[in-house]
């Protein structure tokens, strides 16, 4: 992108403005993705730290919330100091995570009864000064709980992360209510990088980014996170294959998008 | 040898004997390490629970006695007898062979529960010098080079040796064998101090006009809080248990009780702990007394901090651990470590929050699935035996084809827990549909034998 040229008038703007959504009181930095078509998107060039950020998966991903999983394991195993991972059900795979560079030692898991608790330990982690990134997985996030979300990462500088993941696929359709989130992201999985052998080459993803306050939506065709959580862009175009699919088979396996 | 069982006594054994000359005499004797340290940490524990359930007043009486002041507490138990009898048994039960004497002095109870001819021995009051004439002077707790001059002399019974003239004998002696005598006999006092449990830090406020606000309490929490904080400092110690203990005017009792993973003597952590907790408080009427006790407290040990310029020193987590377990369960709250097995769920285990770090980690030469099933569910497929991926597969009533696959990795049972592991045998793949949803399934069975499962299909995990 261009520098835009300097407008005295549209930066004092530009600053009463963020004045006025308290963003103003101190400036935490941002993660990167490393991933220029990316970061040019946000403002700042990364996701906010002490700031929250919504995750949720597309399709069939809204219940199982695999590659979201991914996709936040990944970010939050970018970030310095402990990792805080709430959930009331608990069906994530530790080796999994360590594959893509979220060390066991450095994750805590806390165990939720209820969303209610999920929302307290949240806030109550992301108030703590000494973590890394916290990861929440809820259903439903409200505009007022989210809000609480978001001041309580203000005050630290922890990244927050909250996947959304729903018990019914009706349910998912919950993603299209506002809420205070910085950014809010889609993944949705994408068929694998063809290999020239037999055998499953690295997943690709479709990250939508249908929210980010101060910057514009984007979707972007990334490949999935290595061994390090980084993002690579996609090398290859679409295979012929999926190009011209049958659409009968397309329309079942429509991804439900709220 | 120290001591010998009663079979071993049998066979004619007796402490003191040599243990090659046993073991030359019995070859198949079993033999065990003294543990003297083991004994009297032994001896400690019973003694509390003596005094927890029979009388307040105990003592060990090492190397293999407890003695106890039941003064006031028989008529507790249904009399000395009845007593003596319930305390021998209870001992029999949790494995332990005991003889029980009762009498006027501990010198004298001593004697007889060694060296008396009886289990249990019940000395009447006044009766402590014709029990214990005839036996031998090793029930006197005498040091042993003693009580061997004394044999030399050819003194062997404590009556002969009560009979002799005291002057040359505590020239001899010096003035043990003296105050044995009259210890046992009762001419001269022997207190026993009693094992004691240090008392717990405990501070507490009364107060004038019974409070029952949240502000009110919590307010006085922050005061309770730096006294007790004080308290432990002098022990070098910090909370893991901390009781606020608040008497209602109603002579009922409301308890609140925080727990934290690590020794702590923060006195802004702990308030806060306490604080939190506020709203769980049902104070009626009224509050008039706040009890707050360290009920388990333990040693805090300092650690170095970081010194070195490149090194950063990492956030400590331990407060918020606390805050949030306190809320959600302290098992709720858990890390995941490795765990040395091929069979995917038997490959982690939970160990706590705040567990010192393991440097072993996962090997890394198979992708695993971000979502594993809590239990693998079946699946219907259609596969080329033996070593195929499906084609397809149902699963949850959606049908999917399968694009690619990877596999299959072998994963054996584990023979060495349990035989009908023996000859098991999985088959993992990883299949992607043509959506690009990736899946973990597995066959039982190795597709050709059929001791090595019933070759069904099962999804197991979930990639993406």
């Amino acid at each position: 992108m261009p520098a835009p040229e300097p407008r005295p008038a549209l930066e004092a703007l530009r600053a009463q403005v963020s004045r006025l959504e308290g963003q103003g009181r101190r400036r935490r930095g941002v993660l990167p993705f490393g991933m220029p078509e990316i970061d040019g998107r946000l403002p700042d060039g990364g996701l906010a730290l002490g700031a929250l950020h919504e995750v949720a998966g597309g399709g069939h991903d809204a219940l199982n919330a695999a590659a979201s999983g991914l996709f936040s394991a990944g970010i939050a195993a970018r970030t310095r100091g402990k990792v805080l991972w709430i959930a009331t059900r608990q069906d994530l795979y530790a080796p999994a995570l360590q594959q893509v560079g979220l060390s066991a030692r450095r994750t805590i898991y806390v165990a939720a009864s209820s969303d209610v608790d999920v929302l307290a330990c949240f806030e109550e982690a992301l108030r703590h000064q000494g973590l890394g990134a916290v990861v929440a997985e809820v259903a439903r996030l409200s505009m007022t709980a989210s809000r609480r979300l978001q001041l309580a990462a203000e005050t630290s500088g922890a990244l927050g992360i909250a996947i959304r993941r729903w018990r019914r696929q009706t349910d998912a359709a919950d993603f299209g209510q506002p809420t205070a989130s910085v950014t809010r992201w889609r993944v949705s999985v994408l068929p694998s990088v063809p290999l020239p052998v037999p055998g499953v080459g690295r997943s690709r993803w479709l990250l939508e980014l249908i929210r980010a306050r101060a910057g514009e939506c984007a979707d972007f065709e990334v490949e999935a996170c290595d061994a390090k959580g980084r993002l690579a862009p996609c090398r290859l175009a679409l295979p012929a294959a999926l190009a011209d699919r049958p659409a009968q088979e397309a329309a079942g396996h429509r991804r439900a998008r709220a | 040898m120290l001591s010998v069982d009663l079979a071993a006594r049998r066979l004619g054994l007796r402490p003191g004997t040599p243990v090659a000359k046993a073991q030359a005499l019995h070859p198949d004797l079993l033999i065990m390490d003294a543990d003297p340290d083991g004994d009297r940490a032994g001896l400690e524990r019973l003694s509390l629970w003596f005094q927890h359930r029979i009388a307040p007043i105990v003592a060990p009486d090492p190397p293999d006695g407890i003695v106890l002041d039941t003064t006031g507490a028989n008529h507790l138990h249904g009399g000395e007898a009845a007593m003596l009898e319930n305390m021998v048994t209870r001992l029999k039960e949790s494995g332990i062979t005991a003889r029980a004497a009762i009498a006027d002095t501990w010198g004298t109870a001593h004697a007889l529960a060694r060296y008396g001819r009886e289990r249990i021995t019940l000395v009447p009051p006044g009766e402590t010098a014709a029990a214990i004439v005839d036996l031998p002077i090793e029930a006197l707790r005498m040091p042993a080079d003693i009580i061997e001059a004394l044999h030399g002399l050819g003194v062997s019974r404590i009556g002969p040796l009560a009979g002799l003239p005291r002057a040359p004998l505590a020239l001899r002696f010096g003035p043990d064998v003296a105050r044995r005598l009259d210890q046992a006999f009762g001419r001269q006092a022997e207190a026993i101090v009693p094992v004691r449990l240090q008392a717990p830090v405990q501070v507490s406020r009364n107060f004038a006009e019974p409070i029952s606000a949240a502000e009110t309490i919590a307010r006085y929490i922050t005061k309770l809080v730096p006294p007790l904080c004080a308290g432990l400092e002098e022990r070098e110690q910090g909370v893991r248990r901390l009781d606020l203990l608040l008497h209602r005017v109603d002579s009922r009792t409301e308890a609140v009780r925080v727990a934290t993973a690590m020794p702590v003597r923060d006195v802004r952590r702990l308030t806060r702990l306490l604080c939190d907790r506020i709203e769980t408080i049902d104070p009626g009427f009224g509050i008039e007394r706040m009890v707050l006790t360290a009920s388990l407290a333990e040693p805090i040990l300092r650690r170095q901090g970081v010194s070195a310029l490149i090194e950063e020193e990492e956030a400590d987590v331990s407060d918020l651990i606390d805050t949030l377990a306190n809320r959600v369960g302290m098992q709720a709250l858990y890390r995941f470590a490795p765990v040395e097995s091929d069979v995917p769920e038997r490959a982690v285990c939970r160990v706590p929050a705040l567990a010192p770090e393991e440097a072993k980690e996962w090997p890394d030469h198979w992708p695993r699935p971000t979502r594993l099933l809590p239990r693998p569910e079946p699946i219907q497929t259609m596969a080329v035996l033996p070593d195929h991926p499906p084609v397809f597969f149902v699963w949850r009533g959606i049908r999917r084809r399968i694009r690619c696959a990877d596999g299959p990795e072998r994963v054996f049972g584990e023979w060495w827990k349990g035989d009908a592991e023996l000859t098991t045998v999985r088959d993992y793949f990883r299949v992607e549909d043509t959506s690009g949803e990736t899946f973990w399934v597995y066959r039982t069975g190795d597709g050709e034998h059929g001791e090595t499962g019933s070759q069904g299909w099962f999804l197991h995990g979930l990639f993406e």
